[in-house]
């Protein structure tokens, strides 16, 4: 019950008197209540856990994350070699 | 390509990640993740394995499946057995071994078990059932107490009289400390449960981490997500360094979800808690407030005392405190199988037996 993807909000609705939503996960859909994100709007990423969307994914965290990572990549492309000064494709072999 | 999911699997970037985590590692560590998930994601994508061999990783006892004691697991199967009784559940608590049976077998006798993905379902299966009683195992840890106390909620605006809780819901952070304080202890640093953290934010975990001087990083649960959270502790090990520090930013919040945290404030209070494998932790779990007792099953229901069984081969307990590994059990892939499962760690895909299982270790 904790393994949760982020989905996209498609459409928002009423039912009961609680906020709902429908929930894309790339081409599954399922429903979502959307009460513990009360800001949330169509086209947001969503975590959905037990059927209640938990956070709003932060697209600028993200992409913040995502520069601090690439940098990293860089330097170490940049010298060919990875951080033990052996070539970088050895990494392969142990996948 | 999807979005937000694709990115944090990039295999040159685990690579990077790996290479910068073997650079920094000079001396051997034992880093807990405490969530099942991230136990699962490890296990599957094998990261254990890329990891230099000083770094130890242990899996916790971050399954909810698994830790539900034996005697609630009976308590659910005695309910389950009443004709009146429409047993509803998450379905991986389903296959979960009780004394001597799971919700499973009892539905296969003709038992009225519905697994639900969202216990909003189950208030839903309440409103259309007026005769019936239904009942919803609440079980988990602080991810899934919002929906249930959303659950109850719903049921008393609804006027449903039919609609009860049976709760068994745990919290992360007592457990943390029981580990630590254990006399045992080899646990340095903690990948915290992002999602837990999703939910109630990082105060506790600033507490813990300042008291008991550990690392503590909440991660997301895809491979460059997990890389990087090691990547964060072992340089605060190095560096001799004891705090949070976030790599779940795009969904972990300092505050958390205030909106959730305050519906599970007003539905449940904490109470001592048994735990699978842990037994007995003050102040680790929820229960109903008791202006909710018409929502609670063990108030509705005269369940008894009942006295619960584990087989006496199962190891789960010690895999639960990071003491032992799957394949150091016994009965591990041979009397205990995902279909044949001996003790709750085999039973959900999050629990440290099924994970080892299914990636074939
Ligand atoms: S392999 Fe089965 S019997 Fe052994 S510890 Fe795991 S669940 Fe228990």
């Amino acid at each position: 019950m904790c393994l949760a993807v982020p989905g996209k909000v498609v459409e928002i609705f009423e039912e009961n008197g609680l906020k709902m939503g429908h929930v894309d996960y790339a081409g599954a859909i399922s429903r979502a209540c959307l009460e513990y994100v009360p800001e949330i709007k169509i086209g947001d990423y969503t975590v959905v856990h037990a059927g209640f969307a938990l956070s709003i994914l932060d697209e600028e965290e993200a992409a913040k994350s995502f520069e601090t990572w690439r940098e990293l990549q860089a330097a170490a492309a940049r010298e060919g070699v990875d951080l033990f000064g052996r070539p970088l494709g050895d990494f392969e072999d142990r996948d | 390509m999807l979005k937000h999911l694709d990115e944090y699997r990039d295999p040159a970037l685990a690579r990077q990640l790996l290479a910068e985590i073997a650079a920094v590692t000079t001396r051997p560590w034992v880093i807990m993740e405490i969530c099942g998930g991230h136990t699962h994601a490890i296990i599957r994508h094998g990261l254990d394995l890329l990891l230099p061999p000083q770094l130890e990783l242990v899996h916790g006892p971050g399954c909810p499946v698994c830790v539900t004691p034996v005697a609630l697991i009976d308590k659910a199967l005695a309910l389950a057995r009443r004709p009146e009784v429409i047993f509803t559940s998450f379905g991986d608590m389903l296959r979960v071994p009780g004394s001597c049976e799971s919700l499973a077998q009892i539905r296969a006798q003709g038992g009225d078990v519905r697994p639900v993905y969202s216990p909003l379902e189950a208030v839903n299966l309440a409103a259309r059932n007026p005769v019936r009683q239904v009942v919803f195992f609440a079980v988990g840890f602080e991810t899934t107490a919002p929906g249930n106390a959303m659950a109850v909620q719903q049921a008393a605006r609804l006027g449903l009289d039919n609609f009860s809780l049976l709760v068994s819901h745990v919290l992360v952070p007592p457990a943390v400390g029981a580990l630590l304080a254990s006399p045992g202890n080899r646990i340095q640093a903690f990948l915290a449960p992002g999602h837990v953290c999703t939910v109630e934010g990082l105060q506790d975990y600033e507490a813990m981490a300042a008291r008991h001087r550990v690392p503590m990083v909440p991660a997301g649960f895809e491979p460059v997500d997990i890389l990087a959270a090691i990547l964060l502790l072992v340089r605060q090990l190095e560096a001799g360094r004891a705090r949070v520090e976030n790599e779940y930013r795009r969904s972990v919040r300092p505050q958390g979800n205030p909106a959730a945290r305050q519906a599970v404030a007003q539905v449940f209070q904490v109470c001592d808690r048994t735990w699978r494998g842990l037994g007995e932790i003050p102040a680790s779990g929820l229960r109903l407030r008791p202006e909710f007792a018409a929502f609670d099953a063990e108030c509705k229901f005269a369940l008894g005392e009942i006295r619960a069984e584990e087989s006496p081969l199962c190891i789960s307990g010690a895999i639960l405190r990071g003491e032992r590994k799957p394949p150091g059990c016994p009965a591990f892939g041979k009397e205990c199988t995902p279909a044949h499962p001996l003790g709750a760690t085999m039973v959900s895909s999050e629990g440290a037996c099924a994970a080892y299982m299914l990636a074939k270790r």
